[in-house]
């Protein structure tokens, strides 16, 4: 195939909704204005813990414009049973069902909502409601809370927590290293925060019937949580998202909104929407608080010989939420004898929750750490020590990799970097009153996939629409599936139409786990394959036998033809043949799935991303100002469909990396029970003038077996590791090792 | 949010009469009291925007200084030329507060009555003396990393999070301001309060007062000035310690004069001037200035989480007398520190 002429997969496009967001075109969930829309306002727990004794409306119904309050003591009926309540990534215990009882099980629980005409009406009443409630004993101390700390049964229910696999006797070896390291280290919570609040415009259509604008990260998800949660039937619910303001994970599970919002519009059959404050943003999931001890044994060359670890993160009282945290280290790395506990620590909030890259954007940040101070301990050159100790296949497994080009990206990365211009002792490089360090950290990820339908149809006039439930939350969905599109049949993006974010559209599942592209991608390019081969067959019915005597395989869909690879013949065009054989439009609907090969093969290996950062900081020298002046992220994630979105998402999530080594917390009052600073101004996410140069670089890395389209994902790989490399280049430039993310000024003050 | 009525005066007077009641608030830029108000922490009855009255100019002052009209932007009078080239230090100072946007709405005025940033005093669901009176601190023995070192009560711990304020103190500025019993003008150090017993009250502006104006002396400090701000990022926080340091050099070399006010420390712009007398007849250098950071830094207590602050402020106030003697002062668009 001619290369040149093939469009589509691997050109840098431009993002296919990128006008229509940035010029308002795009509505988001708290953006449809239906018609006779009420507009409700949520009241949230002042306390963390106990019950709501008595609720006083009066004042608040007084208020012009309100329609009615809704909360324990009047909503309409809802699931009893737990079961009812299972969402998509449901994890084992209770999960929230807001106004369901007059129970607080954490700070900042919705227990009611005012309902009016205008929303300037529903908030200010909102503020006149008068809650009374009986308090409890409550912990929201993480330290505290590791007293009640316990394991999890592996494998019960919807658990997807893997216990880590050992081997040999890590302890022993332990005790025997001739090189040893043990410390505990530790990463503060962080709340998802994306830009776009979470929000829910509920329609009503009458009879039970509703469609659902909503913030989430699956609609298909939603819907049927919906239907079961309020008994409505599956048929009667449409939930859509077909734009999504950022999730990070905070869109995975339906947020409270929708169940009040849902809830509002059954009592009142009128269309409602609930949108949340930014201080409500605080009081969902959040990315665990996690303490972990690593224990690393090693020869006098470095070579590992022991790898332990110990982690603990918080979950709340309702539900355990489990992360695989010790695992990456010992998958990533090749050493003899491999232990990890885990454990997780109730306290009384919300549930801890799914935050990009869960389990490894904290394990193996934190596991990084480790393995640089060892190398500093074996007097090895951090990432000598890293090429040491590197392990061709899943060190904890013990399975082959589809594929692992991290050593390519260690050496593309470092290359890059100059790595090898690096002065090796702590607090060597200096410039004016600035130390310079210099760090490196590896990053890894799942490469996974997941059964996904789409469905394509061609128009007579050559335009081509493909379609999938998935979500885009901001991840470049739309642009994937038009270049994927355009690649298999050969027409113009400017030809093509993506549509997603429907519960009506093809089944997909809920958008996360970086397995987005591969999975949507395989299932439109399938589709769009069924729609070639028709269009094969009724080209071959053409009286004037176009394509000659040529099979499907001696075909190839470019230009918005179908031509002979030969070269033989004129290239026919798609629209001609559909003149000729009378279609209006062509259909096809195909399901992408791993299929028996794909399940053998998932079984036999493991799958993944890796990557390779280098980090420069500047760290002033009495002050402690940490600037990170350059990052170069090399990456190995198999294909890449678009060069272009796929560096925004590396950026995006090395930004985010930053986040955590440098900004990222969220305040605990163990007194009061609640989350502090809850406002933009005082949760703090890198600014513009945090960010310097970020050198995106990916690594070649063919693999034919990962995903039919040979592509990973990237949606996570990038946060992964780079807290640890600006952690490590802060050791190395002031000699001050900080274990506990993220690394403010007070920290480094020692 | 609550509800409230609306006035907009286009004179001064009109405005002090429509400001006269209890339950009011002047609103200027809004990016402070609109919070506020969404947040219920602010509920006024009545709410009088200032935004038509004629203070948004920049004037000459007889005898050399300039005055600063309370509705002239934050950024307006950052980039003014004559604030630029007189008044670096002050220019400097509001540059490196919060973003273009906040400052292009922000106004001189508003920033002299910004309220503290305290997570407690924000938030209407946890105790708060500033906010509600006799309710306790929320802060002493919670989150108090941010919170201030020195001059607190065991009423409050609130710092006042301005950085255009610790240049107006160390420039020695006054305010102008009018109110039913007629005009007053208040010296920069009177203007803002410690909390005390009474921590609801942030400033001596007595209720329906408006500030018309701030003058600046004619005395400059166009040559040895800095502006120093240590935050948790490099753009838009607040500040966790900054300093305005205005020096003058004899011609041998000595310091003549100096003045050195923190922000972030305190429930006002915090000067020591006996420390500052420590700089006087002084060649610039780091001992004298090791034993001024210590006096100002005198009789500061800690409340656990901002105990760092102790040692940081110490810090930048030697860095910040370092930049200003050499003159090199610290760039608000270069973020390494100079
Ligand atoms: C996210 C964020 C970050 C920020 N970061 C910084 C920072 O880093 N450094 C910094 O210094 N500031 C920072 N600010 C604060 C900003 O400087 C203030 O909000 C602004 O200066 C207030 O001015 P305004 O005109 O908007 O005041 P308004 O919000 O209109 O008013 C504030 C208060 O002043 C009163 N008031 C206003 N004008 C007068 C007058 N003429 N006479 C009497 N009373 C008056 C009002 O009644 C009100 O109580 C930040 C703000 C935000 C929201
Ligand atoms: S420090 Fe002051 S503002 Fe903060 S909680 Fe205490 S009293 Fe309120």
């Amino acid at each position: 195939m001619n290369a040149s002429t093939k469009i589509g997969i691997g050109t840098p496009l431009s993002r296919v909704d990128g006008v229509d967001k940035v010029t308002g075109a795009a509505p988001y969930a708290a953006e449809y204005n239906v018609a006779n829309l009420l507009y409700g306002v949520t009241v949230s727990s002042r306390i963390a813990k106990g019950k709501i004794t008595a609720i006083d409306e009066a004042a608040a119904r007084a208020v012009p414009g309100v329609v009615d309050i809704l909360s324990h003591a009047n909503r309409p009926k809802q699931a009893w049973l737990d079961r009812s309540w299972k969402d998509e990534l449901s994890i084992p215990g209770e999960p929230f069902k807001a106004f369901h009882d007059a129970q607080i099980l954490f700070a900042g629980q919705p227990i009611a909502v005012v309902v009016a005409e205008t929303f300037e009406a529903a908030r200010f009443a909102a503020s006149l409601l008068e809650v009374t409630y009986e308090g409890e004993a409550h912990n929201i101390d993480f330290e505290a809370s590791l007293a009640e700390k316990f394991l999890p049964k592996p494998g019960s229910r919807r658990n997807n927590y893997h216990p880590p696999k050992s081997r040999g006797d890590a302890q022993a070896a332990f005790n025997e290293a001739a090189v040893s390291h043990e410390a505990t280290y530790h990463l503060a919570p962080e709340h998802h925060n994306p830009m776009e609040m979470h929000a829910t415009t509920v329609e009503w259509h009458g009879d039970g019937k509703v469609t659902v604008y909503d913030k989430n990260q699956g609609s298909q998800g939603v819907q049927a949580y919906l239907a079961s949660a309020f008994g409505l039937g599956k048929k009667n619910v449409r939930v859509v998202n077909a734009y999504v303001g950022g999730g990070f994970g905070s869109g995975l599970r339906p947020q409270w909104q929708v169940q009040v919002a849902t809830m509002a519009t059954i009592h009142l059959e009128r269309s409602v929407r609930v949108v949340m404050t930014r201080a409500q943003m605080f009081t969902h999931g959040y990315r665990p608080e996690c303490t972990y001890t690593v224990k690393l044994g090693a020869e006098h060359t470095g070579k590992l010989t022991s790898i332990m670890g110990d982690a603990t993160t918080s979950t709340s009282r309702f539900e355990n939420n489990m992360e695989d945290i010790v695992t990456w280290g010992m998958m990533n790395y090749a050493s003899p004898n491999i232990h990890g506990e885990y454990a997780i620590a109730p306290r009384d909030t919300y549930t801890s929750a799914d935050m990009r890259a869960p389990g490894a954007a904290t394990g193996m940040t934190l596991f990084e750490i480790a393995i640089d101070e060892m190398a500093y301990k074996a007097k090895v050159d951090p990432l000598e020590f890293r090429l040491i100790n590197y392990s061709e296949v899943d060190g904890m497994n013990q399975t082959p990799f589809t594929s692992k080009a991290l050593r390519e990206a260690y050496r593309e990365g470092a290359e890059r970097f100059d790595w090898d211009q690096r002065s090796p002792e702590p607090r060597s490089m200096k410039e004016g009153r600035e130390l310079i360090g210099w760090g490196v950290a590896t990053g890894m990820w799942d490469a996974q996939f997941s059964k996904t339908s789409a469905s394509a149809k061609l128009n007579a006039n050559g335009h081509l629409e493909v379609a999938c439930a998935t979500s885009d939350i901001g991840t470049g969905t739309y642009t994937v599936m038009v270049q994927v599109a355009a690649d298999t049949l050969g027409v113009a993006p400017e030809q093509i139409t993506a549509k997603l974010g429907d519960s009506d559209l093809p089944t997909a599942p809920v958008e996360g786990g970086s397995w987005g592209a591969a999975s949507t991608g395989a299932a439109v390019q399938l589709a769009c394959e069924t729609i070639a081969k028709k269009l094969f067959k009724a080209a071959g019915k053409m009286d004037s036998k176009p394509l000659g005597d040529a099979k499907f395989e001696d075909v190839e869909f470019v230009e918005g033809t179908i031509r002979r690879k030969d070269a033989g013949g004129q290239p026919l065009a798609l629209t001609e043949v559909m003149r000729a054989s009378e279609f209006t439009v062509i259909e096809a609907e195909e399901t992408a799935s791993p299929g028996i090969g794909g399940m053998i093969s998932m079984a036999q290996k493991s799958r993944n991303t890796h990557s390779a950062i280098f980090c420069e900081v500047r760290v002033d020298e009495e002050l402690n100002q940490v600037r990170v002046t350059r990052i170069v992220n090399a990456v190995a994630a198999g294909r890449i469909i678009n060069p272009k979105t796929a560096r925004s998402q590396i950026l995006g999530g090395v930004t985010m990396g930053i986040g955590m080594a440098l900004h990222e917390e969220t305040f605990a009052d163990a007194r009061l029970g609640r989350w502090m600073n809850h406002s933009f101004a005082e949760y703090h996410i890198p600014a513009q003038a945090d960010i310097h140069d970020i050198e995106v670089i990916f690594v070649d890395e063919p693999d034919a077996e990962v995903t039919p389209l040979g592509v990973k994902g990237l949606g996570e790989i990038g946060i992964v590791g780079t807290a640890a490399a600006v952690a490590n280049a802060i050791y190395h430039a002031t000699g001050t090792r900080v274990r506990s993310l993220p690394i403010t000024i007070d920290k480094l003050m020692g | 949010m609550i509800r409230f009525d609306y006035a907009r005066p286009t004179a001064v007077a009109e405005a002090l009469q429509a400001g006269a009641g209890t339950h009011t608030a002047y609103l200027a830029g809004g990016t402070n009291l609109v919070d506020l108000m969404k947040e219920n922490v602010a509920r006024p009855l009545q709410v009088v925007d200032i935004n038509r009255l004629p203070l948004n100019r920049i004037e000459e002052l007889d005898g050399g200084g300039l005055r600063l009209g309370a509705l002239v932007t934050n950024n307006d009078t950052a980039y003014d030329s004559r604030v630029q080239e007189r008044y670096p230090l002050l220019a400097s100072a509001i540059l490196a507060g919060a973003s273009p946007q906040l400052r292009n709405a922000a106004t001189n005025g508003g920033n002299l009555n910004q309220r503290t940033r305290c997570y407690y005093f924000y938030d209407v669901d946890t105790p708060c003396n500033k906010r509600n009176p006799g309710e306790g601190c929320g802060a002493i023995g919670g989150v108090n990393r941010i919170h201030a070192i020195l001059g607190t009560s065991e009423q409050c711990i609130a710092t006042h999070p301005s950085d255009m304020c610790v240049a107006l103190a160390a420039l020695d500025a006054q305010v102008q301001v009018s109110g039913s019993a007629g005009d007053r003008t208040i010296p920069f150090a009177d203007y803002h309060r410690l909390p005390g017993d009474e921590p609801s009250r942030d400033n001596t502006l007595q209720p329906g007062e408006l500030v018309t104006a701030i003058d600046l002396p004619e005395d400059s400090f166009a040559t040895n000035y800095t502006y120093l701000k240590l935050r948790d990022r490099l753009s838009y926080a607040f500040a966790l310690v900054s300093a305005a340091v205005a020096m003058r050099l004899g011609d041998d070399g000595r310091i003549a004069e100096c003045r050195v006010a923190l922000g972030g420390v305190a429930h006002k712009p915090w000067r020591q001037p006996e420390a500052e007398r420590l700089l006087i007849g002084e060649q610039p250098g780091e001992s004298v200035f090791q034993a001024v950071a210590d006096a100002v830094l005198r009789g500061a207590i800690g409340r656990g989480k901002n105990d760092f602050k102790i040692e940081l402020a110490r810090r930048v106030v030697v860095r910040a007398l370092g930049q200003a003697a050499a003159r090199t002062p610290q760039s608000q668009t270069d973020k390494r520190i100079a």
